[in-house]
């Protein structure tokens, strides 16, 4: 196990070294054992499609050539070694790598049918429809009602104080922290404990109605009972929302995902099923990656 | 020998006496392979030495010189011929600053007398002597030292507890000089305003609408009638700093916002430092700025609106001194607005917030007890800027919210009350005093607010 991720680490040192990605001669061998996505990437309901979408930090390449429907109602769980680019990719799916200066991304990601890369598609509304929990809880310093409040009222969703007092408890409802925080609204939010502070970070995402929920490994800051109330959140979310996940955990993601992908040195290695993907890998390096030989 | 040639070779000798202490205590450990019964490592033992041989050696060095000066002034009075010592105080402390200087070969007021040049020789071999003793005793001080030292090295001293022991005692006396002098300033401040308040009443001071502190120095001069009221010189350093903060205060944030939030990283590392070497042009040329420039233009477009304006205008100066502390505020700023978390921008974002909802909802609150900061320095500042004011601003004491007029402000007044030939002792000089003070509890009273503001509004993040 340790001289393999000593390969690896070997592996994507050169890859920083070479720069252009496919370049170095030994990752060349490793990208042709790559080879193209095994599996099929395509569903019969997209709400996001994603073809060709690479990403460039400056001139080193995160992603490359990577193809993947989301489906509607379903969760999809993204799954893949330190640094091989999973983050990078769910944030392209609502254009929050454009905040990052030397971020390029290239290729095509479509919401429904409409492009969001397109020069005419508006951000903010993509990303209302497009939410997003981060990996760190990161309420606002601001009370419990405000942090929930925020997104409605930058949005206009709420005409009067009844209809935000409403948005605010259905909101937190859904994230399962009503009942913990309804007599203390007015406190900070920055005081909950963590596990309610991602909670609220959730209830802030749904907030503003989004149609798909990006979560990037949202419960690593967890522990395990606040865990399992993330996770338990998240399959009954499924039935109002597409909702994509990167998690280090595979027993989370077998737990509640539908679909899962792996990724590998930013290309997407394989995808399917997760009860296949867990039972029946085809790929090597996927079957390497969840039985625990690297990563 | 020369103090410094002194000083040297006692920091020589600590070095061998750093030596020393390390091979000593290697030697009582038992050999370099048994260290480990010591109970610090040697180069402590090496400092405690070097301490023992350089410290009580420098204090008898400080001491002496303090004390030797009047030491030997005694000595010479002691044996000067009986004509001279029998001269009334001041007539002798006159005649030895002569020998002084006949000695240091300086020039000397009137004649060179016997009994001066025998005084001056006698005070010249009395100072050679000392230094001599000096160099001796502080020699052997500094040897005992270490010898002293080297007898108590054992495996058991506590080497390394003593040396951090003596370097804290350093670290109090560094901090405790800024306090004591501080301390210092304000109560000799306070000593001379308390003077002045027993010449000036109380009442007339705070709450008189007149200033004009021309007293009369002879009783029949006319045309001085000493008002020290200070409400004008208050009102114009309000006036004036009001009119610089409405102009540092936005331009500032918004630059601040700009360099933080809108510009690319490229464009920071240019525009920052250049925005930064706004704060260091003097301010006189600033001042000459605003009398040259500034102050005409004022006028005439003041007057091109049938309006009146003064040559000198609080409006000019306030203008310039905006312009000066403009990267007080944006820098200040920049710094906290950049120290916000970017896990707060991209939750912003997350939801679907602007960049200019961001700005204002997220970032500027959770920043803004950093800002308030920045502002109540800014302000601090302008209330003590006082050339820009000298040369733009006039320096009639008028009580006026009219911009176009001319004002002048504390410290201007300070200045002017403190050049020029003054008997020390008169309500006038001492008036200076009593603003200093004030000025003094003004700006302490801002920074106590801005204490305040900043832990209050605080939106903690994290
Ligand atoms: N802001 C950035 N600037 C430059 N390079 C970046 C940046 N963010 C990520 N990268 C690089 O892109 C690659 C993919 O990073 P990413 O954060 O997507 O990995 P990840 O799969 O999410 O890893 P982890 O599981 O550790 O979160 C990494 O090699 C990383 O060094
Ligand atoms: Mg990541």
């Amino acid at each position: 196990m340790s001289s393999t991720t000593v390969d690896e680490e070997v592996l994507m040192a050169e890859e920083i070294e070479s720069k252009e990605g496919v370049g170095g001669a030994d990752l060349g061998a490793r990208a042709d054992e790559i080879g193209a996505t095994v599996g099929d990437y395509t569903v019969d309901k997209p709400r996001m499609t994603a073809r060709g979408v690479n990403v460039y930090y400056e001139d080193k390449r995160a992603i490359m050539d990577v193809n993947l429907d989301i489906a509607e109602n379903q969760v999809i769980s993204l799954i893949g070694p330190s640094g091989c680019g999973k983050s990078t990719f769910l944030r392209c799916l609502n254009r929050m790598n454009d905040t990052i200066d030397v971020c390029r991304v290239t290729g095509e990601i479509k919401l429904d049918d409409q492009d969001i890369y397109d020069k005419k598609m508006d951000v903010v509304p993509l990303r209302a429809q497009v939410g997003m929990v981060f990996q760190k809880p990161n309420p606002f310093p601001k009370s419990i009602y405000e942090n929930i409040a925020y997104g409605p009222r930058i949005h206009g969703l709420a005409r009067t104080k009844d209809e935000m007092d409403e948005i605010v408890e259905v909101s937190l409802r859904r994230a399962g922290l009503w009942e913990e925080v309804k007599d203390r609204l007015d406190e900070a939010g920055t005081g909950l404990s963590g596990g309610q502070q991602q909670r609220l970070c959730i209830a802030r995402t749904i907030s503003v109605s989004p149609e798909v929920i990006l979560m990037d490994e949202p419960c690593s800051a967890l522990d395990p009972i606040a865990t399992a109330v993330v996770e338990e959140l998240i399959d009954e979310l499924r039935q109002h929302f597409t909702i994509a996940i990167v998690t280090h955990s595979m027993q989370q993601a077998a737990r509640v995902s539908q679909r899962t992908a792996y990724f590998h040195l930013g290309r997407l290695v394989e995808v399917g099923p997760t009860d296949e993907i867990f039972t029946n890998p085809v790929h090597k390096l996927t079957e390497d990656y969840i039985t625990g030989r690297f990563g | 020998m020369q103090p410094t040639t002194l000083v040297i070779l006692l920091l020589i000798l600590m070095a061998i006496a750093y030596q020393f202490g390390m091979r000593r205590s290697v030697a009582v450990a038992g050999g370099p392979k048994n260290l480990r019964s010591l109970h610090s490592r040697p180069n402590y033992y090496g400092y405690y030495t070097a301490i023992w041989a350089g410290l009580p050696a420098l204090i008898v060095v400080g001491l002496w010189a303090a004390m030797q000066g009047n030491f030997i002034i005694d000595l010479v009075i002691a044996d000067l011929p009986p004509d001279v010592r029998s001269l009334p105080p001041e007539r002798l402390g006159l005649w030895l600053n002569d020998l002084k200087n006949l000695a240091e070969g300086n020039i000397v007021s009137g004649e060179v007398s016997p009994a001066l040049r025998a005084g001056a020789d006698h005070y010249l071999s009395l100072q050679q002597t000392a230094a001599a003793a000096m160099a001796v005793v502080v020699l052997v001080i500094a040897v005992a030292g270490v010898s002293f030292a080297m007898k108590l090295i054992s495996p058991k001293l506590r080497a390394r507890n003593r040396v951090e022991g003596v370097v804290k005692v350093l670290l109090i006396f560094c901090s405790s000089i800024a306090i004591v002098t501080t301390l210092g300033i304000v109560l000799s401040v306070l000593f001379e305003a308390i003077r002045f308040f027993n010449m000036v009443p109380f009442m007339e001071f705070f709450f008189g609408t007149e200033w004009s502190p021309q007293t009369a120095i002879r009783s029949d001069q006319v045309g001085s009638s000493g008002a020290f009221g200070m409400i004008p010189l208050f009102a114009g350093t309000m006036l004036i700093s009001l009119i610089a903060m409405t102009v540092a205060v936005p331009i500032g944030l918004m630059s601040a916002i700009y360099l933080s939030e809108y510009a690319s990283s490229r464009m920071r590392a240019y525009a920052k430092p250049a925005l930064e070497v706004l704060a260091g042009i003097p301010t006189v040329v600033y001042g000459f700025f605003a009398a040259l420039t500034v102050a005409p233009f004022v006028r005439n477009v003041g007057e091109s609106m049938g309006l009146e304006v003064s040559s000198e205008s609080a409006l000019a100066a306030g203008l310039v001194m905006g312009i000066m502390i403009i990267p007080f505020v944006s820098s200040l700023s920049d710094d906290v607005i950049n120290a916000v978390p970017q896990s707060m921008r991209d939750a912003s974002y997350g939801v679907g917030a602007t960049r200019s909802e961001t700005i204002t909802r997220v970032i500027f609150p959770a920043a803004l007890p950093g800002i308030v900061g920045g502002i109540l320095l800014a302000v601090s500042r302008a209330i003590g800027e006082t050339m820009i004011v000298v040369m733009a601003a006039g320096l009639s004491a008028n009580l006026t919210a009219n911009p176009l007029e001319s004002v002048t402000t504390v410290t201007v007044q300070i200045v002017t009350l403190l050049v020029g030939d003054q008997e020390f002792d008169s309500a006038k000089t001492l008036a200076a005093f009593a603003l200093g003070l004030m000025l003094f509890v003004v700006t302490l009273i801002l920074n106590v607010i801005a204490l305040h503001v900043v832990r209050k509004y605080r939106e903690q993040y994290e």
